[in-house]
């Protein structure tokens, strides 16, 4: 492919920068809405010498991609919510074991099996944990085809990095639709030497990569190094980008689709005389509650929306703390939020303010 | 400027193929487009559709209630995405497999009305695939921004090997549609 725009949707696009950034071994389980991600990768990883493989199951998949990143490859599953929450015990223990995993979650409608339509329902599971322990992982949300691939890109530089599990949390439509889109590299980083990885023990001393620390106190060891390297992540990886916020009547907090269609309402906004800003967090964990919170100093108020019942305004209340009023419109079961719902919850919330 | 579509047809109609041309052949002309293919359970022989929006500026809503271009290539999808047109908008209708409501169509707000007999042309033409690209011909016709050209340069990067010569069947199809749309 070459390097000028092509028409593409979100799904094939984080296919095609995950086999640019190396990514040479993709374990996957079919599932609407990211199908042409995992057809992606069937058709893409024999062609650049990796491997695919369609596992029997989500735990399969997970598991795999715990033993090949153990071995120090680029790796990468990719599921939608339900297919996410069967893989969470695999994604804990990479998480225990500190390995560089690329997991995509492509969200439809829950609980449950849900539905199929684009949602936002899972950022409590990708951003508090979801399995079992006390872990996290770098969570990024794309709000188009382009971010996808960008951040898809840039997950393995940051799993490597900091050896951890990243998570692309995007939603159905940021995968389905498709819009022009090109291929760039991320950000390079000095990665440090997998020093760690299980190469064949010949010559030098046996390593073991897991997720078990059953000796006195050696898990709370463990623990407090990954707090450490949590807290460095806090420091230096949180990103979020804001439109108009200055001078605004009040800010807007979205990510992915719902960010999308809240340009649209501040667009609209405009029309009767009212400035609506937005802050979108483009990490999620991370979260950027700095932000949050020195324009919550401001007395901006804010006004959340999610494809969810309720979710991330739950961070934001976190960092506001009281100091500005922070309303909420969301949708749950899938689909976009209405504008209509957004522009009313923004005059009154105004007026509150 | 900005102007948001919605073509609709059966499912083996063509209505993806088509609506992604479109999108490939505006971003060729350096506008931006985003492309929604339809998108839920759909069945073979059922109704199909895809939305297309296309502007000077960055598109932030890639969702439309209501279209200022609706392109039907079957009854059903005229009788379901007739409401979604916005008045004095386009529709280009297959004649050959629509028919429209008098009742609608001669009202206040009334659409420019493209009646174009595409699968009836696509079978004189000996290919009844080819109905998608009269459509599309007709709707450039009427709209522009959309070359023979371009279609042309796109068909030809997607078709080759075994199915090259299904590039100038095409080609004569989008023409077809346009001499269609301006008879």
């Amino acid at each position: 492919m070459s390097s000028s725009r092509i028409l593409t949707s979100g799904n094939e696009a984080a296919g095609e920068a995950a086999a640019r950034a190396g990514c040479r071994l993709y374990f996957g389980y079919p599932i609407t809405p990211q199908n042409e991600l995992t057809a992606y990768m069937a058709k893409r990883m024999p062609e650049v010498g990796g491997v695919f493989i369609q596992a029997e199951s989500e735990l399969a998949a997970i598991s795999m991609c715990y033993g090949a990143a153990a071995t120090g490859g680029r790796v990468m599953t990719s599921s939608s919510s339900p297919g996410i929450s069967l893989k969470m015990e695999g994604i804990s223990y990479a998480a225990g074991a500190e390995l560089p995993v690329v997991i995509i979650n492509v969200m439809r409608g829950g609980p449950g099996l849900g539905n199929i339509e684009p949602a936002q329902g899972d950022y409590f599971q990708a951003t508090k944990g979801g399995g079992h322990g006390d872990y996290r992982l770098i969570v990024l949300a794309p709000w188009g085809p382009q971010e996808f691939a960008d951040m898809t890109g840039e997950a393995f530089e940051l799993a490597d990095f900091y050896r951890i599990p990243v998570m692309v949390l995007a939603d159905g439509l940021v995968g389905q639709m498709m819009e022009p889109v090109v291929f760039r590299d991320p950000p390079r980083r000095e990665l440090p030497p997998k020093d760690w990885a299980l190469t064949g023990a010949e010559g030098r001393a046996a390593r073991r990569v897991v997720s078990f620390y059953i000796g006195a106190g050696v898990l709370a060891e463990h623990c407090r190094k990954l707090r450490a390297k949590y807290d460095r992540i806090e420091s230096c990886e949180t990103r979020w980008a804001e439109t108009d916020v200055t001078g605004a009547d009040l800010a807007l907090v979205a990510y992915g689709t719902s960010a999308r269609v809240c340009m649209e309402a501040a667009r609209l906004a405009r029309q009767e005389g009212m400035k609506l800003g937005l802050i979108r967090p483009q990490t999620l964990w991370p979260f950027p509650k700095a932000v949050v919170r020195r324009r919550a100093e401001e007395g901006m108020p804010m006004l959340v929306v999610e494809m969810s019942q309720g979710q991330m305004v739950e961070d934001v209340r976190l960092a506001v703390e009281g100091r500005a009023p922070v309303g909420f419109v969301g949708r749950g079961g899938g689909g976009a939020p209405a504008i209509a719902e957004i522009l009313a919850a923004a005059r009154a919330l105004r007026k509150k303010a | 400027m900005t102007e948001r579509i919605i073509i609709a047809g059966f499912g083996g109609q063509g209505v993806m193929t088509m609506g992604k041309l479109l999108a490939e052949a505006v971003m060729c002309s350096d506008r931006q487009v985003a492309f929604i293919p339809s998108y839920g359970a759909e069945v073979r022989g059922g109704t199909a559709n895809c939305s297309v929006v296309l502007s000077d500026e960055t598109i932030h809503y890639p969702f439309l209630a209501e279209a200022d271009t609706l392109i039907v290539l079957n009854q059903p999808s005229y009788d379901r995405f007739r409401s979604r047109l916005r008045p004095e908008g386009l529709l280009v209708l297959n004649s050959s497999m629509a028919a429209t409501d008098e009742r609608i169509e001669a009202g206040a707000g009334r659409a420019v009305l493209l009646r174009i007999p595409a699968t009836e042309a696509a079978n004189d033409m000996g290919n009844v695939r080819v109905a998608n690209m009269i459509m599309l011909g007709a709707y450039a016709a009427a709209r522009g921004g959309v070359t023979v050209e371009t279609v042309v340069g796109i068909l030809q990067a997607e078709l080759t090997g075994a199915r090259a010569h299904l590039v100038d069947v095409n080609r004569r199809a989008f023409l077809k549609g346009q001499a269609l749309a301006k008879a």
